[in-house]
């Protein structure tokens, strides 16, 4: 059943994946990042990560996606234009990129030769609760430094939205 | 152990193979919004190494992170949404290489 539900979930994030880089049309793009936030978010469930899998489904695949589309719709974004890549970029960048595959592959399977095996619920520390006795005792100075940044964050983009350069 | 349990290597290597295609998308693509979405699937496949190696560890550490992770997005979004609405309003264009000039 792990097996399963892991391959499902892995494909289609994979998949989604594949299609928001494939897809000319911003919207698409959108729409396979949500397929990847949500497949990802069953993932979390399957490691015992119960608190982060809705975190991510509420705050990444609600509020940032929403957004993103937002400005997608607000800005009548249309298909991107083809345009001509440079030729090292055309030659050499896919085989960068499998090769950059395949060496963390190769370090991560030599590197970790006998982990842990997945089993769902054989292993609950994520709960709220424990997330929440973490972020105000061990993490409490980070937690009340990333407040502000968020702070910080809401009234950049205030000032940024209305900046009009002449 | 299960005979039907998933090796956590399994989960680190759809984590790279999601940040090798969110590097992709980065360098391939010419629409400010699709490279601003690769980023996201970058951090999202650091988020979920971050989650097995908690795991692997059985200590909640790594959701910590990866929770701080979420919130610094979300504000990245917020920021990086605001200068991509303020450069199309200047240009009129999303194209990543029709935006070229430091000053109009």
């Amino acid at each position: 059943m792990d097996t399963i539900l892991f391959l499902i979930f892995a494909v289609v994030a994979v998949v989604c994946a594949f299609n928001l880089v494939l897809q000319t049309h911003p919207i698409s793009s959108a729409l396979s990042l949500i397929g990847v936030m949500a497949s990802l978010a069953v993932l979390y469930l399957l490691l015992g990560a119960e608190f982060v899998a809705m975190a991510q489904m509420i705050v990444y695949g609600g509020a940032v996606m929403v957004l993103f589309v937002f400005v997608i719709m607000l800005l009548n974004a249309g298909s991107e234009k083809a345009s001509t890549k440079a030729w090292f970029a055309q030659v050499a960048g896919l085989p960068l990129l499998l090769a950059f595959v395949g060496l963390l592959g190769f370090l991560i399977a030599r590197a970790l030769p006998d982990t842990r095996r997945v089993n769902f619920g054989s292993w609950v520390g994520g709960t709220a609760q424990e997330i929440g006795r973490a972020l105000f005792t061990t993490y409490l100075l980070p937690f009340e430094i990333i407040s502000v940044l968020i702070l910080i964050a809401i009234i950049g983009a205030v000032v940024l939205a209305q900046k009009e350069i002449e | 152990m299960h005979a039907h349990s998933v090796p956590l290597t399994w989960y680190l290597t759809l984590s790279v193979i999601l940040f090798a295609l969110g590097v992709a998308g980065f360098l391939y693509r010419k629409s400010v919004i699709t490279v601003f979405m690769s980023i996201e699937l970058m951090l999202n496949a650091v988020n979920l190494s971050f989650i097995s190696f908690s795991y692997e560890l059985q200590r909640i550490d790594g959701h910590i992170y990866s929770f701080f992770v979420m919130v610094v997005a979300a504000a990245e979004a917020a920021v990086g949404l605001a200068i991509i609405l303020t450069v199309f309003k200047n240009r009129r264009t999303l194209q990543i290489d029709e935006v070229d000039s430091m000053k109009l």
